[in-house]
């Protein structure tokens, strides 16, 4: 494991982009982040720049309003670059399904690396799927994705 | 000579969890002006809601809205069961109230820690984060799901709440209630909060009556207007309870009318379990709902919701429309973000302004105008040219049954 990697693995920065999400997505992401979940412990912290950040986690039923915007934000992320569908809505548009302006999922849109399933999953789900991703990080030989 | 630029802020931001555009206008450092472009959350959840019954829909209107998701599928309820015209259990109405108060305290809660978290203040966001996991504990206990609860059914609710489960809410509401105080005094006397929130994000009173605030932010200006008290619903009309406001009209009076509301709303918690007849929580009503028309209005912790909806005499309803508070709080955002005379917004104020009214733009993007970016030309889709967009690849374009 080369030293990129090896930061990589202890500090992956992540970015939260909200595609039309009811929220409640939204709000236990951030729950995760704060003490009673504490992600910060993986070394996991909210960036506000792409350009910062390692994992895309994406919230919500993509609208087509917001598709261009989310293809601009995961092409300015350096690679190598992960993303994480957190609810069944970014999933398979989960409740909205039938709904005139949304995508049928998120990777119709952007490929998807992890998906975490529940409507909204609770922070123990997401920290699971952030540690499924740690794992998938681990088997990357030289930073390639 | 003043050279005007246009700052864009979102729709992704750092300070903002939500897309949604607002293009400041900055001389140097001062905002002269705004405008706003929303609708990058619409997605058509009224038309998809003609396409479900009744019961159906009040599992994608709690989805509307994650975080005061119990207010729509309430208001969505008493919609219908105003067209039924048949009354609900009293034990039905109290649970409710105790369901919308208990969300209200987890709203204002996540809310003080985002107000928090946009002026710097990340420990105060970290604290208020931390007590709050213990409402959703609560929430969890009473309704089975941290954040949406499908507690409300048409007719009643689905869920009792037992004498040893409220027993353990009112000792919670107790050691709640001492940290809300505490965050009180802390707001009240830290330097930092009023150094950033005095005098920032004015509405003066008139202007929030012309532009028809509600919710906190027109409380914040001085008006007692709360649906709870001008129209009461549920169990509201037996319980005691004071309407906050301050009139300093800054983002300072808007923390300490939330934060007041919250102690508001943990009284209001003990008075329904202590007020709570027994007797059945759920009447049965009919699945078809008869021809006529339907109003649910309610206090969500983000000011008033309304809910419309006409049926046909069929199990689905033939038009459903929502309006969130968001979308009335919307309007004075430019009038908040303005300089004028005296009042100076300089751009380093503009998340925590755009904050304190605690937007909502998923509750809010309920219509779409189309505008074709390069040629700046806008449109309305009729309903027949969305049809024929649509009709081979969404089901829901069907003929209705």
């Amino acid at each position: 494991m080369g030293l990129v990697d090896w930061a990589r693995l202890r500090s992956p920065w992540v970015l939260h982009f909200n595609t039309g999400a009811c929220n409640g997505c939204d709000i236990e992401v951030v729950a995760a982040l704060t003490p009673r979940y504490d992600v910060e412990r993986f070394g996991i912290r909210l960036v506000g720049s792409p350009r910062h950040a390692d994992i895309l986690i994406v919230t919500g039923p993509v609208t087509k309003q917001v598709e261009k915007r989310l293809k601009r934000v995961y092409e300015q992320m350096p690679e190598p670059k992960f993303v994480m569908a957190v609810g069944n809505c970014c999933a398979s548009s989960g409740a909205f399904r039938n709904c005139y302006n949304v995508y049928p999922g998120l990777d119709n849109v952007i490929p998807v690396d992890v998906y975490v399933m529940g409507c909204p999953p609770k922070p123990e789900a997401i920290i699971n799927g952030v540690v499924k991703l740690l794992e998938k990080l681990k088997k990357l030989k030289g930073g390639a994705s | 000579m003043s050279n005007i630029v246009d700052v864009p802020v979102g729709p992704q931001h750092p300070a903002l969890k939500e897309p949604l555009n607002i293009t400041c206008y900055v001389d140097g450092e001062q905002v002269v002006g705004a405008k706003l472009r929303i609708g990058y959350n619409h997605r058509g959840i009224e038309k998809a809601g003609e396409y479900q019954t009744f019961i159906q829909n009040l599992y994608i209107a709690e989805r509307i809205c994650g975080i005061c998701g119990i207010v729509h599928a309430f208001d969505l309820a008493q919609a219908t069961e105003h067209i039924i015209g048949k009354e609900i259990p009293r034990r039905a109405d109290y649970l409710r109230t105790i369901g919308l108060e208990l969300n209200r305290i987890h709203s204002h809660l996540l809310w003080l820690g985002v107000a928090a978290h946009e002026i710097g203040f990340d420990t105060l966001f970290m604290y208020v984060w931390r007590d709050r996991e213990v409402v959703m504990d609560v929430i969890e206990d009473f309704t089975g799901n941290r954040v949406t609860y499908a507690l409300v059914t048409i007719g009643g609710v689905r869920r009792d709440l037992p004498q040893e489960k409220a027993e353990k809410m009112l000792r919670v509401m107790d050691a709640l209630e001492e940290t809300v105080k505490k965050y009180k005094e802390m707001c009240l006397n830290e330097k930092t909060i009023r150094m950033r929130c005095d005098g920032v994000g004015v509405l003066r009173k008139e202007d929030a009556i012309a532009l028809c605030a509600v919710g906190p932010t027109i409380r914040a200006s001085g008006v007692p207007f709360d649906i709870r008290a001008d129209d009461p619903h549920a169990a509201y009309d037996e319980i005691p309870f004071k309407v906050v406001t301050y009139d300093t009209c800054d983002v300072t009076a808007r923390i300490l009318v939330r934060i007041d509301e919250t102690l508001e709303s943990i009284n209001i918690v003990r008075e329904a379990i202590k007020k709570m007849p027994s007797g059945p929580i759920r009447a049965r009503l009919p699945r078809a709902v008869p021809v006529g028309e339907g109003v649910g209005r309610t206090e969500a912790p983000r000011g008033e919701v309304i809910h419309y909806v006409r049926s046909n005499g069929t199990d689905r309803p033939f038009r459903w429309k929502v309006r969130a508070p968001t979308l009335a709080n919307l309007l004075s955002i430019p009038v908040m973000l303005t300089s004028k005379g005296d009042y100076v917004v300089y751009i380093a104020d503009v998340p925590i302004t755009f904050a304190s009214i605690d937007p909502c733009l998923s509750c809010t993007d309920r219509a779409v105008k189309f505008v074709d970016v390069s040629s700046g030309k806008s449109w309305v889709w009729t309903f027949s040219q969305i049809k024929r967009m649509y009709w081979k690849d969404k089901p829901c374009w069907r003929e209705r049954p």
